[in-house]
C-alpha cells in the first residue's frame, strides 16, 4: 500500500487574517485511487486544493510527490508549476477558451512553443475523443459542446499532460445524470491507468458511487480518512457536521425556554414561497424561542430564511407578526416589523467593505429611520462605540474601513448592526462560519442571552453541535423541502443525521 | 499635530489639493503676479474683480457644477454619464427658447430655468432608467443621448444659433451690478452649500456609497438601489441644467454644436482627480470640485504660456496623466513607504540626539 | 410605472430624432418636373449649413419646377451610397456637397454613364474636371485675404492682434488663418496670442480674459467666427475695455449671422466677413441654361463673398445677407 503513494501532504497549516483555514491536515493519495474530499463549507477543502496547486503558499507542512519512482518533497509556487509537476486541476467553472475548437483547447498553451502542427493536433484530439466516446468533433468550436463535453475536454487536456494527480473540484454540480455517468466512466478509465484522482464534491450519492476513499475535513481540521465501502452514510454526515455518534449522550441538555404557556407566535408564515425557495412552507416562531434550520448545503435552509426576510422576490404566502397580518414584500418591510437578517455570505451580502465600521454598524437602523433623517455624527459615534465595546469588536477605530477587520470582527459588526435595530425576531444564517473558535462561542452565548431577553432567533449552522447547544426546536431540510421538525427529547444528533440522510421513517 | 497630518495624508483630498498646490507654485515661479487680483471698472460702469484667479474660478464653475452630479452617478452606478455636455446643450436650448418667447424679466428667467431643469431631469432620468432598471452599463446607456443630444438641441433651436440679450442675463453670466464677484462663482458656492446641506440633512451620501460598493447589502438593509441610482441621475440633471444656463448667460448665445464641447471628459477627469474611484464606491464631492478647478487652472496656465493652438491638448494630456498617475495606488503606496522611511529616520535621529 | 416612464422617454427621443433625421422631398412625380438628387451635410452641422440647406430648400421647390430628393450625412461612405441610389433612381441632376474630398471618382463615372449631370457645391472634391458640369464653391482663403486687407486699410498706428482660431484643421480655420499668418511673418502685425477656441464662445472668452490678465497690449481681436467674437467681446466688457467703432479694440468676426451684423450696425463690432452659404440660385441658373440647351461657360464658380464693416453696413443688409436670426 505504502509503495503506491503518489501524493502525500503532511501537517499542512494555513491561516488567513483572523481565520485558521487549515490546521495540521494530512492527506494521502495513492495510484489508481479515486479519493473524495468532503466537508461542509469552510471546512478547508478548497484551501487544501489551493495550497496543493500553488495558488496559496502554505504556512507550514510538507508536500511529497512521486517523482521518477520515489517520493520527493516539492514546493509548489504557482499553478503552472503544479501542472509541470503533473498535478492538474479541473475547476467547477470551465476555464477553457469557448471560441476555440475542441482540438485547440486540448493542445494549445502547453508550455511548448514550437510551431503548431494542426494536422497532428487534430488527429490526436480525434483519438482521445473516440477513446472516451465523446460525441464531439475535434474541429467543433468548444462553446457548441454541452457542459459535460466541455468538462471532459478539460479533463482530457489535463490528463494528456502526463498527469499523476488529477483534481476535480466540484465537476458534477452543473451536470445532469447522464452527463455525470459519462464523466464517471472517464474517471474509471483514468483510474485504471494509474492516475490518482482527488474528487471534491458535496453530493453524497456520487461520492458513494465512484470513490474508493474519503477524507473528511471540518473547520480546517482533519476528521479522518475512511474507506468508502465501510463508512455508512449516517456516520459520514456526523463526521462532516461534527461529533461522533458515540458521543451523543455526552451532550448537555439545556432547559428549553419555550415550554411556557405563552406560545402565541411572534412570526407566523403560511404557504410562504419566493423565487429562490419555490416550495411553499409554513413556519412560526414564538417569543424568546431559538429555532434552527438544519440540512446539508443546498438543502434549502438559507433560501427559506431569505424568504422569511423577503430577501428574494416573494411569490406567495401570508405572514402574521404578533398575530396581525402584515405585508412583507421587501427587506425594508421585514425590518420595519422588527425582523433582522444576518446573511450567510458575509462578504457578498453583509459588509460594505470600503465603508467604516461605524457606517456599517448604523446602516440598518439608519435605513429604518429614513432617508431624510440621518443620525448626527455624535449619535452614530455613540451607537458604534456602544456596540464595539459590548461585542468586543477589535478595530483600530470606528472609522477604520470594515474590510481591514478580521472575519470574526466583521461578523460581530454585522451582528451589531442588527442588534442596534432592537429586533423582536433575528435570523442568523451561519453567523459562526469562517471565524475563530473564540468568537463562535461568544456568538452562541449572545444568541442565548438574546432569547432570555425575549428576542426570537432563527439560527443556522453547519455544525450540528452548535445548533443542539442553542436551539430549542430544529427544522430539518432536505432537497429544498422541510422533512421534519424535532424538539425536546427527540432533538438528538442521531435523529437529525438520520433525517438528513433520508431515513426519517425509521425514527417514527 | 502629527496625527492631523497623518489623517490628512489618508484622506481622499490629498492628491487633488497637492496637485492644485503644485500648479500654483509653478505659476508663481513663472510669473509672480499670476494670481494677483485687481479691481477694474467694466463697460457697464461697475467696479469688478479681475485676474487669473477670478478667471479660473469663474471659468470652472460649469464643469464644477456638473461634476457634482457626475460624482454621485459614478459612485452609485459604477460608471459615468457621457451625455452631460450634450444634455447641457439641450437644457441651454430650452432655456433660450423659453426666454425668446417672452419679454425677459426675472420671473421669466426663473420660469425658463425651471423649464430647462425639467427637460434636463427628464432626459437624465431616461439615462437613469436604462442604467438602474435595465442594468445597461452607464457609458453604453448614455451613449444614446451623447450622440443624439446635440441634434435634439438643434431641433429645439430650429437650426440656428439664437441669441438672447438682456442686462438681467448678463448679470447671471457676468456680474450683478454692485457685486464685484462673477455671478457663476456665487452660484457655484450656493450650489456647494446646498449640496453640503443635502448631504448633512439626508442619507444621500451613505446610501449612494452603499449602493455603489455593495448593491446586495444595500437591498438587504432596506435601501432601494434603483431609487438611489435614479436620484443620482435626477440631481445630475439639475446640475447639468444649471451649467447649461450659466454658459448661455455668459455669452447670450446658444450654439448647440459647441456649448460645453467635450466637457464630459473634463468632468469625468475632475471626478477622477478628485479621488473618487471611477469604479464606484466612496466619493468626495469637494474633491471633484477641486478637480474641476485644477483642470481650469491648467487651461488658464496653458493660455498664459501661449502654448501653440495645436499643442494645447497634448500639454493638457501630459499633465493629466501625471496627476492621475500620482493618484494611482501603486504610486501612492510608494510615497507612503517613502514618507515612512523619512519619518522613521527623523525619529531615529531624535532618539540618537537624546541618547547622546 | 418605471417601465411606462421609460417608454415615454424612448418615444420622446425617437420623435426628436426623427425630427432631425433625414428629410426627403415630398412632391408627387408630376410631368415636366426636373428630378434632382441632393447630397449634403446635415443642417445640424452648423448655422452655416442650416442656412445652406434652407437656401436649397427655397430654390429647389416644386414651384420652381423641381422634384427633389435629399440625403444628409456627415459620413462620406453614407453619402456615396446615397449618391449611387440617386443614380439608380434615375435623377436628372445630382448636386453634391461632399463630406470628404476623396473616393468619388467611381460614383461620378457611373453618373456620367447614366447621363446624369453633376454639380458640386460648397466643397470641391478630388476628381477629374470632366466628371462634373460645374462647381460652385466657397473660397475660405479669399475670405481671409479680404478681411486682412480690410484691416490693413484701417491704417492703425500699430497692430497688436489677438487671433482666436476655429477648430484646428478645418477648412474655415486654415483659410482664415493663412492671410493673417502672412502678416505676422512679414512683421507688419504683431501676434499677441494665437490660440484655438474650437469655435466655442466660452473658450474664446477665457482666452481673451487670459490676455487681459497678462497685461499685454492689444488693439485687434480677429475671431474666426461670430460666436467666438461674441465671447471675446464679453471678456472685454467685463474688463472695461471699449471696442468697436470708436473703441480701443477692433473686433472682427466671420459668418454674417444676423445677430452679428446687428452688432456691426450698432458699432460694437468693426467687421464681419461672409462665407456665403447661398449657392442654390447660381446652380438653378445653370440648370435652367442647360435645360435650354445652352453651354456652361464656367467650370469652377467661386461664390461671391462680401464683408460688412461698421462704416458701410446698412439696415437692409442684415435681412438680405444675414444667416439664422
Amino acid at each position: 500500500m505504502q509503495d503506491n503513494v503518489v501524493l502525500s501532504m503532511r501537517n499542512i497549516s494555513k491561516s488567513f487574517p483572523g481565520v485558521r483555514a487549515l490546521q495540521n491536515v494530512d492527506f494521502t493519495l495513492r495510484k489508481g485511487e479515486i479519493h473524495a474530499l468532503m466537508g461542509e463549507n469552510g471546512a478547508g477543502k478548497s484551501t487544501l486544493i489551493k495550497v496543493l496547486t500553488g495558488v496559496y503558499p502554505k504556512d507550514s507542512g510538507r508536500i511529497f510527490l512521486d517523482l521518477n519512482g520515489g517520493l520527493k518533497e516539492i514546493n509548489v509556487r504557482s499553478p503552472h508549476e503544479a501542472q509541470t509537476l503533473g498535478i492538474s486541476t479541473v475547476y467547477q467553472e470551465i476555464t477553457l477558451c469557448p471560441n476555440l475548437t475542441v482540438a485547440e483547447n486540448m493542445f494549445i498553451g502547453r508550455g511548448n512553443y514550437r510551431l503548431v502542427n494542426w494536422r497532428t493536433m487534430k488527429k490526436r484530439a480525434t483519438e482521445i475523443l473516440e477513446k472516451f466516446n465523446i460525441p464531439a468533433r475535434a474541429t467543433q468550436q468548444l462553446d457548441t459542446c454541452s457542459i459535460a463535453e466541455q468538462q471532459i475536454v478539460a479533463i482530457a487536456r489535463a490528463v494528456d499532460m502526463d498527469c499523476k494527480v488529477l483534481i476535480l473540484d466540484e465537476p458534477t454540480s452543473s451536470l445532469d445524470e447522464q452527463e455525470v455517468e459519462k464523466l464517471f466512466s472517464l474517471m474509471r478509465d483514468l483510474k485504471s491507468r494509474g492516475v490518482g484522482i482527488i474528487f471534491v464534491t458535496h453530493f453524497l450519492e456520487q461520492m458513494y458511487e465512484i470513490s474508493d476513499t474519503v477524507t473528511v475535513l471540518r473547520n480546517g481540521e482533519l476528521v479522518g480518512e475512511y474507506e468508502v465501502k465501510n463508512l455508512p452514510r449516517v456516520e459520514l454526515i456526523s463526521k462532516m457536521m461534527g461529533k461522533d455518534l458515540d458521543d451523543i449522550s455526552a451532550i448537555r441538555k439545556r432547559k428549553l425556554p419555550d415550554e411556557k404557556a405563552d406560545t402565541s407566535p411572534v412570526y407566523e408564515a403560511v404557504g410562504l414561497s419566493s423565487t429562490n425557495s419555490p416550495n411553499a412552507f409554513d413556519f412560526k416562531i414564538s417569543k424568546g424561542e431559538v429555532n434552527g434550520f438544519t440540512g446539508l448545503l443546498g438543502s434549502g435552509r438559507s433560501e427559506s430564511v431569505r424568504a422569511i426576510f423577503a430577501a428574494d422576490k416573494i411569490t406567495g404566502g401570508k405572514v402574521k407578526i404578533n398575530g396581525k397580518e402584515v405585508k412583507i414584500r421587501k427587506p425594508k418591510d421585514a425590518m420595519m416589523q422588527g425582523v433582522g437578517y444576518l446573511p450567510e455570505d458575509r462578504k457578498r451580502d453583509g459588509i460594505v467593505e470600503d465603508l467604516s465600521v461605524r457606517e456599517n454598524i448604523i446602516l440598518a437602523l439608519q435605513s429604518m429611520k429614513g432617508f431624510f433623517r440621518p443620525f448626527s455624527k455624535a449619535e452614530a459615534e455613540a451607537f458604534a462605540d456602544k456596540y464595539i465595546k459590548l461585542l468586543g469588536i477589535k478595530t483600530a477605530s470606528m472609522d477604520t474601513p470594515i474590510k481591514s477587520l478580521s472575519g470574526g470582527n466583521q461578523q460581530k459588526a454585522i451582528l451589531a448592526r442588527w442588534l442596534l435595530t432592537n429586533p423582536q425576531y433575528l435570523i442568523l444564517d451561519e453567523p459562526t462560519r469562517g471565524i475563530d473558535v473564540g468568537t463562535k462561542v461568544e456568538i452562541q452565548k449572545l444568541i442565548l442571552k438574546l432569547a432570555e431577553e425575549g428576542v426570537s432567533v432563527t439560527f443556522i449552522s453547519s455544525e450540528i453541535e452548535e445548533m443542539l447547544r442553542t436551539c430549542s426546536r430544529l427544522i430539518v431540510m432536505r432537497d429544498r423541502k422541510m422533512v421534519g421538525e424535532l424538539k425536546g427529547e427527540a432533538m438528538t444528533q442521531d435523529n437529525i443525521i438520520h433525517m438528513i440522510a433520508g431515513e426519517a421513517e425509521q425514527i417514527g | 499635530m502629527g496625527n492631523g497630518i497623518r489623517k490628512f495624508m489618508k484622506s481622499q483630498l490629498v492628491i487633488p489639493l497637492l496637485s492644485l498646490l503644485l500648479l500654483v507654485i509653478f505659476n508663481l515661479i513663472r510669473d509672480v503676479g499670476f494670481f494677483s487680483i485687481s479691481i477694474t471698472t467694466n463697460n457697464q460702469g461697475h467696479r469688478v474683480l479681475s485676474g487669473n484667479l477670478i478667471s479660473i474660478f469663474n471659468g470652472a464653475s460649469a464643469i464644477a457644477i456638473i461634476s457634482i452630479g457626475m460624482t454621485l452617478i459614478t459612485s452609485c452606478c459604477k460608471g459615468q454619464d457621457i451625455s452631460v455636455a450634450a444634455l447641457a446643450a439641450i437644457a441651454g436650448s430650452v432655456f433660450v427658447s423659453v426666454l425668446r418667447s417672452h419679454e425677459i424679466t426675472i420671473p421669466v428667467i426663473i420660469l425658463a430655468f425651471v423649464f430647462s431643469c425639467l427637460v434636463s431631469v427628464l432626459f437624465s432620468l431616461f439615462n437613469g432608467v436604462l442604467v438602474a432598471v435595465f442594468k445597461i452599463q452607464p457609458m453604453i446607456a448614455t451613449l444614446i443621448l451623447f450622440s443624439a443630444g446635440r441634434s435634439i438641441a438643434y431641433w429645439i433651436n430650429g437650426g440656428a444659433t439664437p441669441t438672447v440679450s438682456s442686462p438681467l442675463l448678463a448679470s447671471i453670466g457676468g456680474f450683478i451690478p454692485g457685486i464685484p464677484i462673477p455671478t457663476p462663482i456665487i452660484i457655484m458656492v450656493i450650489f456647494l452649500v446646498l449640496i453640503s446641506l443635502v448631504l448633512k440633512l439626508t442619507n444621500l451620501g451613505l446610501y449612494t456609497q452603499v449602493v455603489g460598493i455593495n448593491e446586495r447589502t444595500a437591498h438587504l438593509n432596506g435601501i432601494n438601489p434603483v431609487l438611489m441610482k435614479l436620484t443620482a441621475f435626477i440631481i445630475s440633471g439639475v446640475c447639468v441644467a444649471m451649467a447649461g444656463c450659466i454658459t448661455v448667460c455668459r455669452i447670450g448665445l446658444i450654439n448647440h454644436e459647441t456649448l460645453l464641447l467635450d466637457a464630459e471628459m473634463d468632468v469625468i477627469l475632475a471626478v477622477a482627480i478628485g479621488g473618487t474611484s471611477l469604479g464606484g464606491g466612496r466619493f468626495s464631492l469637494f474633491g471633484s470640485v477641486i478637480g474641476a478647478y485644477i483642470i481650469q487652472a491648467l487651461t488658464v496656465t496653458l493660455y498664459a504660456m501661449k502654448v501653440p493652438s495645436a499643442a494645447v491638448k497634448a500639454y493638457k494630456a501630459v499633465v493629466i496623466i501625471l496627476i492621475v498617475m500620482i493618484n494611482s495606488p501603486v504610486v501612492k503606496d510608494f510615497f507612503i513607504k517613502l514618507y515612512r522611511k523619512l519619518f522613521k529616520k527623523q525619529v531615529e535621529t531624535k532618539i540618537s540626539i537624546k541618547a547622546s | 410605472m418605471k417601465r411606462i416612464l421609460a417608454l415615454i422617454l424612448v418615444a420622446v427621443l425617437a420623435l426628436s430624432l426623427a425630427a432631425c433625421g433625414e428629410r426627403s422631398g415630398k412632391g408627387s412625380a408630376g410631368g415636366g418636373l426636373i428630378k434632382v438628387g441632393i447630397v449634403n451635410n446635415p443642417p445640424s452641422e452648423s448655422g452655416y449649413r442650416a442656412a445652406n440647406v434652407a437656401d436649397f430648400e427655397r430654390v429647389f421647390s416644386e414651384a420652381n419646377g423641381y422634384k427633389v430628393s435629399t440625403y444628409y450625412s456627415l459620413k462620406n461612405d453614407e453619402q456615396l451610397n446615397a449618391a449611387q441610389q440617386f443614380i439608380t433612381d434615375g435623377v436628372d441632376y445630382l448636386l453634391i456637397s461632399a463630406a470628404a474630398t476623396d473616393g468619388w471618382t467611381n460614383i461620378l463615372e457611373n453618373a456620367k454613364k447614366a447621363g446624369i449631370k453633376v454639380f458640386l457645391f460648397d466643397r470641391m472634391m478630388n476628381v477629374d474636371e470632366s466628371l462634373f458640369e460645374a462647381a460652385v464653391i466657397s473660397d475660405m482663403e479669399a475670405e481671409g485675404n479680404m478681411a486682412v486687407q480690410w484691416l490693413v486699410d484701417q491704417k492703425l498706428p500699430e497692430y497688436n492682434v489677438v487671433h482666436i482660431q476655429g477648430a484646428m484643421g478645418s477648412d474655415a480655420q486654415i483659410g482664415r488663418t493663412k492671410a493673417l499668418d502672412e502678416q505676422f511673418a512679414k512683421g507688419t502685425m504683431k501676434c499677441v496670442v494665437q490660440q484655438t477656441a474650437t469655435w466655442d464662445e466660452a473658450t474664446a472668452k477665457q482666452i481673451v480674459e487670459s490676455v487681459i490678465n497678462s497685461g499685454e497690449k492689444f488693439n485687434v481681436i480677429y475671431a474666426e467666427n461670430d460666436g467666438m467674437a461674441k465671447g471675446a467681446v464679453a471678456a472685454l466688457d467685463e474688463a472695461g475695455i471699449t471696442h468697436g467703432k470708436d473703441g480701443e479694440v477692433v473686433i472682427m468676426g466671420f459668418d454674417c449671422n444676423k445677430w452679428a451684423l446687428r452688432e456691426v450696425l450698432a458699432g460694437n463690432w468693426n467687421y464681419d466677413g461672409q462665407c456665403s452659404p447661398f449657392q442654390a440660385d447660381k446652380i438653378h441658373e445653370m440648370i435652367q441654361a442647360l435645360e435650354k440647351g445652352e453651354k456652361l461657360t464656367e467650370k469652377i464658380v467661386i461664390n461671391e463673398e462680401r464683408y460688412f464693416d461698421c462704416y458701410t453696413i446698412k439696415e437692409e443688409d442684415i435681412d438680405k445677407y444675414g444667416i439664422g436670426d
